[in-house]
């Protein structure tokens, strides 16, 4: 497996506060990478950096083998890297269709963007029934399924997903679960930031846990689960 | 009857220019969250940029006869000038403050308005002296009753305005760039993530919204022809007045400036005609203190918690 996506030495602050301290990690092509840690550990500061909406005060992310340190927000969606935010990120007033053809921005093959939006239909039917209502009015469910199927609209080889379990209903997580590891299967490979640690490991091939800004532990996530100090501090187990 | 007829075209067309100006402000307000204080210096550079088109090919001469194609050469010369200038005051003036408080910004803006007016006033410019717009719409009365007329030269400031509104409104909801717009006012960082380039439909904001009031600048004088000098206090007046039009029909809603921008024309003209002439601009702040007191939000506006 090769490396299609290296982060070294990413180090960001906000003012005075340092975010991450310089933090090392590779995500393969092909796998689902799961960041773990608890609030203000620095996973959606991490994602942030990736997709470009902040700068990082140093260090290094390549994509693909190429350096995209600092490139603006809307030039990374077009190499590849799709970002579904924290707080899903939904255009309120416009509608599921509008919300769509955003996710599709960057894009200049229509035919391409067409069949796209039938596998996304076909992934999620609840947006194609809703398409012309104004997704403000969505359940969270349902505005974190638009979420992911607008950054899908976006073709990413590379899907950051931001807490995409976030104030859900159980059986809502587990259908996004499920849905992610289609997306998985489809060849898309996932970069997951997730306080869910247990869905998150069962989901994911590898796991990195941050701590305040550092990488603490990383490894397989079968053996991240099974490790005493990921199972104290974020799976509940005593 | 005939009276409330004149009137009511009057309304229209004077309020049909207030809603041109007001988009300009609730489409920069819309996306940046801020009030662009030189917008009515733009509007005064449309008449202005008119007067000098139509100079510039000798219809200003006396005895000129401007043939009928010189009202579109001038007024899409005035839109195409002040959309560049706006373009560029944008990138000179207000982009290098994107991230610094909105205050700072704001007194960016009220520097912009006082460098315009001023250099307007320079004899290489505009001069200090008022001076009259030739009529390059063509006028007639269309019909007259006892006494009253309803004027062709209204007919067609209100359709051109109502035409530019009909394209600003396809533009917003019928084209990629509008749906950016749009994306941009609601949430400029996740509109980035989608592969939007902010910084382009800002600009873009402003070089429509500056187009727009140039066009309102050369209905207003081809409505009222006497232009008075760049820094005279009617251009803010009326800018102000425009700009209670957005606040009314509630700022940020491209709809709501349409519908402000003609009520207020039409409470300042129906005010005027019916109760008192020296009394216009009172009629319109008080409907926009009232307005406020009601409806904060405005007419068409939303109501919005500030995030914390």
């Amino acid at each position: 497996m090769s490396a299609l996506l290296q982060v070294q030495g990413l180090a960001v602050r906000y003012g005075a506060v340092a975010a991450l301290h310089g933090i090392d990690f590779d995500v393969h092509e092909g796998e689902i990478l799961t960041l773990l840690g608890s609030n203000g550990a620095g996973k959606s500061t991490t994602l942030r950096a990736i997709s470009g909406m902040i700068r990082p005060s140093s260090g290094t992310i390549r994509f693909d083998g190429r350096d995209i340190t600092g490139l603006p927000a809307h030039e990374i969606v077009g190499l590849g890297i799709a970002h579904a935010p924290e707080g899903r990120g939904i255009f309120g007033p416009l509608t599921v269709d509008e919300n769509l053809r955003l996710g599709a921005f960057a894009r200049k093959d229509p035919a391409g963007v067409a069949s796209d939006r039938e596998r996304v239909f076909a992934l999620f039917p609840r947006l194609a029934e809703r398409i012309h209502q104004v997704s403000g009015t969505l359940s969270g469910g349902e505005q974190q399924m638009l979420a992911i199927g607008r950054a899908m609209l976006a073709r990413p080889r590379l899907l950051l997903l931001d807490e995409p379990s976030l104030g859900l209903a159980p059986q809502v997580v587990a259908t996004i679960f499920r849905i992610l590891r289609e997306i998985h299967a489809g060849g898309t490979t996932i970069l997951l930031v997730e306080q869910n640690a247990s869905m998150a490991l069962a989901t994911a091939q590898r796991g990195a846990v941050l701590e305040v800004g550092r990488i603490v532990l990383q490894g397989a996530a079968s053996d991240l689960a099974a490790s005493d100090d990921v199972r104290r501090a974020y799976l509940g187990v005593h | 009857m005939t009276r409330v007829l004149q009137t009511l075209m009057d309304g229209v067309a004077v309020g049909s220019t207030y809603a041109l100006i007001a988009l300009g402000y609730t489409m920069v307000y819309g996306i940046l969250r801020f009030i662009n204080f030189a917008h009515s210096d733009i509007f005064m550079l449309g008449a202005w940029f008119s007067f000098s088109l139509a100079g510039v090919f000798g219809w200003t001469l006396a005895g000129a006869t401007p043939p009928p194609w010189a009202a579109v050469v001038v007024l899409l010369g005035a839109m195409s000038g002040t959309a560049v200038l706006g373009y560029a005051i944008e990138r000179v003036a207000y982009r290098p403050l994107r991230s610094a408080p909105r205050i700072n910004v704001l007194i960016a803006a009220i520097g912009v308005s006082l460098l315009i007016e001023n250099i307007g006033q320079l004899p290489i410019a505009f001069g200090t002296q008022p001076q009259r717009m030739p009529s390059l719409l063509p006028d007639a009365v269309l019909f007259e009753v006892s006494g009253v007329s309803i004027r062709l030269v209204d007919t067609l400031v209100i359709g051109i305005a109502l035409g530019l509104m009909a394209a600003l409104e396809w533009l917003i909801y019928g084209t990629r760039l509008g749906l950016a717009m749009r994306a941009v006012s609601t949430d400029a960082q996740t509109a980035a993530l989608m592969g939007v380039p902010v910084d382009r439909v800002v600009s873009a904001t402003f070089a429509v919204g500056s187009a727009l009031a140039a066009a309102a600048g050369f209905l207003y004088a081809s409505k009222y022809p006497g232009i008075n000098q760049p820094a005279h206090a009617t251009w803010i007046l009326l800018g102000l007045k425009a700009f209670v039009a957005a606040v009314v029909g509630g700022i940020g809603n491209v709809r709501g400036a349409m519908a402000g921008g003609l009520l207020i024309g039409m409470v300042e003209i129906f005010g005027a005609a019916y109760l008192s002439p020296h009394l216009r601009d009172v009629y319109v702040f008080a409907l926009l203190i009232l307005v406020l007191l009601v409806r904060p939000a405005g007419l068409l506006g939303r109501a919005t918690v500030e995030k914390v």
